[in-house]
Order: C-alpha cells, then structure tokens, then sequence
C-alpha cells in the first residue's frame, strides 16, 4: 500500500552521479521543500491563532471580571438599601411617635404589625430606655425588663446614633440580625428603639438576584462568617467561608481564589456603615465555558488548516520534485543516447575508413586476378589448364565476399546523416541480417527472413531503421541458445502500417519486466556486459520514426519485438 | 571507344587498361588529375573513369575540368569510400556511380549504358 503510493524518486540513487550525487539526492530535495514550505505556511498561521487564543481569553476573563464587578455593585446598592430602608422607618417611628407612644405595648405592637404589613422582614420591637433595661417588648419572646446596658451594640448605638448587628442566633435559635436607633428626649435623656430583622427576608433578596453563569451571592461579615447560606460553598449561615476575608476597599472588586482545586472569581463591596460585606462568588470554569467553545472551535480550525496546508505542501512537492526527478531522467537518457550516438557515429566511421582503405587493394587484388584470369582466357597456351583457371575463379570470389562486407560498411556508414528517403525495407532487413550471417552459422541459428511482397517503397531514415533492426537483431542473439531461431516477418497491416516483427527462441521475458524493457538502464545482462540502452534507443528511434513498439513474450518460448511503422511518417507528425 | 581511367594507384589503373584491351576497349591510364589534364589536351576520350579520393586533385575537380575541355565526354566514378557527400555528387553528375571492388563486366556494361544510354 505504501509502496504504490510511493514516488518514483524516492528510492532512486544515482551511481554515476558521483561527485555530484548531492545534487541528485531527490528524497532529501523532497524534505527539504516540504520543510521549507510548511515552516513558512505554518508558522503565520499558528503565530495568528496563538495570538487569537490570547486575545480572546484575555477578553472572556475581562468580561467576566466586568460582569462580576456591575452584578456586585448593583447587589450593593439594593442590600444597602433595604437595611438603611428598614433603619428609615426605625427613624420615622421615632421621630414620629412620642415616647410614652412607642412604650405602651399595644401602640408598639400596633406598629410592629404595619412594619410587617408595610415592609416586612420585621420579627420584634423593643423600646430601651437609657439605662438598657428593655421597657417594652413585642415579639414571640418575653424579653420584657432584659438588661442591655453591658451589651457593646449598646453602648455603639449611644455613640454613633443607630446600630446594624451581624447576623446572631441570639435567644430564637434562628439566625438573625438587629437593627437599633436612638432617639433624644428633652434633658439629656433617650431612648433606643431595636428591631430584629428576619433572615428569611435578606436570604430571599439574594437569592432573586439571578447570577449569571452560575455561582451565588452571599453576605459576610468582616471576620468571614457567613450572614446568608452559601449554596456554592455548601455552607450555612453563621460557618466560615471557606476564602480568606477580601481586604476593605471603598469600591466594588473582583478577585481570583483558588479554593480546593476550583479557580473561583469573587467579588466584593463593603457595605459601609455595617459589618457586611456583599461577596458573589462564581466558579471560573463555568463561566469560561462560553469561551472554551470559541478555543475549541480555534483550535479545530488550526487543526484542519494544518492538515489540509500539509496536504497541499507534500502534495505539491512530491509533485514538482517528481517532475524534477522525471525530467533529470530523461536528461540523463539524452545524454546516454548522445554518447551512444557519437560511439556509433565514431564506430561507423572507424569501419567507413578501414573498409576504404581496404576496398582499394582489394581492386587491385581483383583486377591482377581479372587479368590473370583474361590470360587464360585469352591466350590460347594457357587456356587449358582448367586447375589454374580454378584457382583464379577462387581468388576472385573470396575477393567479391570481402568486396560485399566493405560494401555493407559503407552503406551503414552513408546513412548517418538522418534525413528522409525512399527505402525497401526488404533490403535493409538483408542488409542487417547479413552482418549475422556468420554469427548465425557458427552458432547454427536458423534465421528466417519473410517480406509481403505488397509493401511498397516508403518515405523513412534508413540510418535508423538500420540502426533499430540491427539492435533489435543483436538484442535477440544475446539470448537465443545455440540451434535457435530467429524469425523477422514484415508484413503490412494496412494502408497506412508496415509491421517488423523480431521473433527468437530465447528463454523469454518474465511479465514484471517485460513492461520495464524499454526503460533506460533496464537490464539483466548487466554482468555480461549489456548497457541497459539498447532497446531503449531502439524505443526512441522507433518513435523519432513515428511509429511503435512493442514486446511479446512467453516465457521458455521466446519473445517478439513488434516495430510498427507509418507508411507516410508525414501525415503522423501533421 | 577511347576510354581515360586515372586511378592514383598505378597498379590499378595499368591493369584495369590492360584488362579493357583484351577487350577491345582502347583504355589509357593516368595516375594523378594533372596528368589526365595533360592527356586530355593531346587525345580525346569518349569516356572518363575516374577515382573520386585522389592526392591533390579529386575524381570531381579532375571531373569538371575535363569537361571544360570536352564537354561530350561522359564520367564514371569508381570509389572505395562510400561516403553520402561523395554519392551525391557522384550520381548526380556522372553517368555512374560504383564502389570498389568492381566487377570488370559490370564496369563494361556501365561503360556502354554510358555510351549509349
């Protein structure tokens, strides 16, 4: 699976690169672009996000500190209110009552029942004179005649005017807190009106204030006791909270606590001119919800980015540097074939020169033999002896055997130069046939040569139809054993195509390579000195030609070389 | 006919003419382009056989020469180099074009389709 997916230059290694191999290293070429490209597409993009994640954090904590700080303020400002609600109308009943008034217990208990009625949150009245013996009580307990003078909210109401108390259990056993005022007589004298407020009240005012994102608000007071249940806690009223007592400020603030492993956002305001402090406390993970959502959105964004960015990079460059890979193949095919070509050309012209140099002594050889032979011929003295007559006639044929070689020579070596003729494929084919005849012979290979007479003269380069016969005639003698066959058929297949086929008796192409023969450098006769090259110039020349080619085999058989050539190679590259 | 075969190589070239008497072809021989010239001025030769790759002077040059002398004669080249240049010029301009070793009877023929095309 892998495999198939892997590029053709990833296993390539260049041999004759050399000095140079670095150059050709296309796995690491590969790395190295992807590296590069992914570095400088990624890097941006994470620097962003990473930016964004900050900045929208920062803006989901200040908006949580903000919405703390306004719930707080606004909470403050209706507790304040409903405790200095309640000491108002301590105040009104003073101002507006004349002592011996609020001191008769049934007016007293009168006006504890429009408190309840009117406000509310009220449980007793009583009236203190100025010694603190409590003169009148109305309430559900008999606190008539109590003594408060040694009691400090006492001695602080005498002080400051009126008294707020921290929420007690005081003698109801139901937590509660007290609120007191003093009022002057004529003379020196006063008197103080206390009233108990309900608990119930108070809790059930918190309790509408919805928070936002969860969380409660509470009261304390200064040493950290709780004065209203705390539901966020799991406490109750009059337990420690279980944060440290914010330090005073005179204004709303909000704070970060860590408590038992939980981050919890607290803000506060202290209540001025009573012992409370309004605290809202709200668990940090819960209100950063929202925001989590927005991070995993980011971060499911960048991942999807990432991914399809590394697809697209490694993509791209397994593309290009496939592409880089495929056209250094070929430059490297171009410059094999070059090289062949010149070898070819230096070779043929070798053969060129020594078949010239030999052709001329061998006209000499022939004609003194033509002359000796004219003697005999001629004159009538020695005419009959036909011994000699036979000697001559042996000279003169082994000197027209070698005159046939040399010619042979020349011709191949004539048609170098590419250019477009008239050719008989019959005679090129017996042409390069003849240049095995005698490999053919010692080897006792059969070679069978068979031409359709209805192939007409058509217009190609003989040089590389020369060139591509003998090569596809050495390939199959490489392989064909002794008293073998090799068979070349040319037939026409019709109007336009002309069919050269190469069959031999050899041992056959097994099928994985037999779609890899044309390939450069594609061998199996590497140690007996094949090149890999043969058949894939022959590839190329076939094409230069127009035409095609192709390779059948069976293997213990043989294999044909098909060559399929246009009978007009103009109208193909029209 | 009178037949002028410059060959550089003496030997060719004496037998060949020696071998064309026997066949009742009056041959004379030279073995370089400046002594065929000189022939020339003396004699004339309906037919020229002439090496194409000679020193000095080429079977070609010699060729055109000759003709500027007598434009009727008619021109074999007989080469042992097969080179395309060669063909080209050979065939074009002579009356034939063959490559060495040449058949005695295929160069009498060539000589009489020359002669008489």
């Amino acid at each position: 699976m892998l495999n198939k997916l892997k590029p053709a230059f990833w296993d390539h290694e260049d041999a004759a690169a050399g000095h140079y191999r670095r150059l050709f290293d296309f796995r690491s070429l590969w790395f190295q672009a992807v590296a590069l490209t992914t570095f400088v597409v990624l890097l941006p993009l994470i620097f962003i996000t990473i930016a964004e994640y900050t900045v929208t954090r920062k803006a989901a904590e200040d908006e949580i500190l903000l919405r703390t700080s306004r719930f707080v303020s606004n909470t403050r400002r209706t507790v304040a209110f409903f405790l200095e609600e309640r000491r108002f109308a301590l105040e009104f009943i003073v101002r507006d009552n004349r002592y011996d008034a609020v001191s008769d217990p049934e007016r007293l208990a009168v006006i504890l029942d429009n408190l309840k009625r009117g406000l509310g949150g009220f449980s007793d009245l009583g009236v203190i004179d100025a010694s603190g013996r409590q003169q009148t009580y109305v309430g559900p307990h008999n606190l008539e005649g109590k003594d408060y003078s040694g009691q400090d909210w006492f001695r602080e109401v005498m002080e400051k005017g009126y008294y707020i108390s921290d929420v007690f259990m005081g003698y109801r056993q139901t937590p509660h807190l007290v609120i007191a005022v003093r009022h002057n007589l004529p003379g020196d004298r006063f008197y103080v009106l206390r009233a108990s407020v309900d608990l119930e009240r108070f809790k059930r005012l918190l309790s509408q204030l919805e928070i936002l994102g969860g969380g409660s608000a509470i009261i304390i007071n200064r040493e950290g006791i709780l004065q209203t249940p705390c539901d966020q806690c799991g406490k109750s009223a009059l337990e420690k909270v279980p944060f440290s007592v914010p330090e005073f400020a005179p204004h709303t603030r909000v704070l970060e606590e860590s408590v038992a492993g939980e981050t919890l956002v607290i803000g506060y305001a202290y209540l001025i001119d009573t012992p409370f402090i309004l605290v809202a406390i709200k668990d940090k993970e819960a209100l950063m919800q929202p925001w989590y959502h927005t991070r995993r959105q980011i971060i499911g964004f960048l991942g999807l980015s990432v991914f399809f960015i590394l697809a697209v990079v490694v993509g791209m460059a397994t593309y290009l540097v496939n592409n880089i890979y495929m056209a250094d193949r070929r430059r490297v095919m171009a410059l094999h074939e070059v090289e062949y070509s010149n070898k070819m050309a230096s070779i043929g012209r070798m053969a060129a020169g020594v078949a010239h140099e030999i052709n001329n002594p061998l006209q000499i050889i022939y004609e003194k033999a033509g002359l000796i032979k004219d003697f005999f011929t001629f004159k009538p003295e020695y005419k009959d002896d036909p011994r000699l007559l036979e000697l001559v006639g042996s000279i003169l044929t082994s000197v027209e055997r070698c005159g046939a070689i040399t010619k042979r020579v020349l011709s191949f070596a004539r048609h170098q130069e590419s250019a477009l003729e008239p050719v008989r494929i019959k005679r090129i084919l017996g042409d390069v046939l003849g240049f095995v005849d005698k490999e053919a012979a010692y080897r006792s290979i059969t070679v069978t040569l068979d031409v359709d007479d209805d192939i007409p003269d058509f217009l190609s380069d003989r040089g590389k139809l020369q060139q591509i016969f003998l090569n596809l005639t050495n390939n199959a003698f490489s392989f064909i054993m002794e008293g073998g066959a090799l068979t070349v058929k040319a037939e026409r297949k019709n109007k336009r195509w002309v069919a050269v086929s190469f069959a031999d008796t050899g041992p056959g192409i097994p099928a994985k390579n037999l779609e890899r023969v044309f390939e450069p450098f594609f061998t199996t006769r590497s140690t007996k000195g094949g090149t890999g090259l043969g058949l894939s110039i022959t590839y190329h020349l076939v094409q230069e030609l127009g035409g095609k080619i192709k390779a059948e085999s069976e293997l213990g058989k043989g294999s044909t070389f098909i060559v399929t050539l246009p009978l007009d190679p103009g109208k193909k590259e029209a | 006919m009178k037949v002028l075969l410059v060959d550089d190589e003496k030997e060719l070239a004496a037998t060949l003419a020696e071998r064309l008497s026997f066949r009742q072809i009056d041959a004379d021989w030279a073995t370089s382009g400046q002594e065929a010239l000189k022939m020339a001025e003396d004699a004339r030769y309906d037919l020229a056989v002439l090496d194409v790759k000679m020193p000095r002077m080429s079977g070609i040059t010699l060729m055109k020469r000759l003709r500027e002398r007598q434009p009727d004669m008619k021109f074999i080249f007989m080469t042992g180099h097969g080179s395309e240049e060669d063909f080209k010029t050979g065939s074009a301009d002579a009356s034939h074009y063959l490559v060495k070793p040449v058949k005695l009877e295929a160069l009498v023929e060539k000589m009489k389709l020359a002669l008489n095309p």
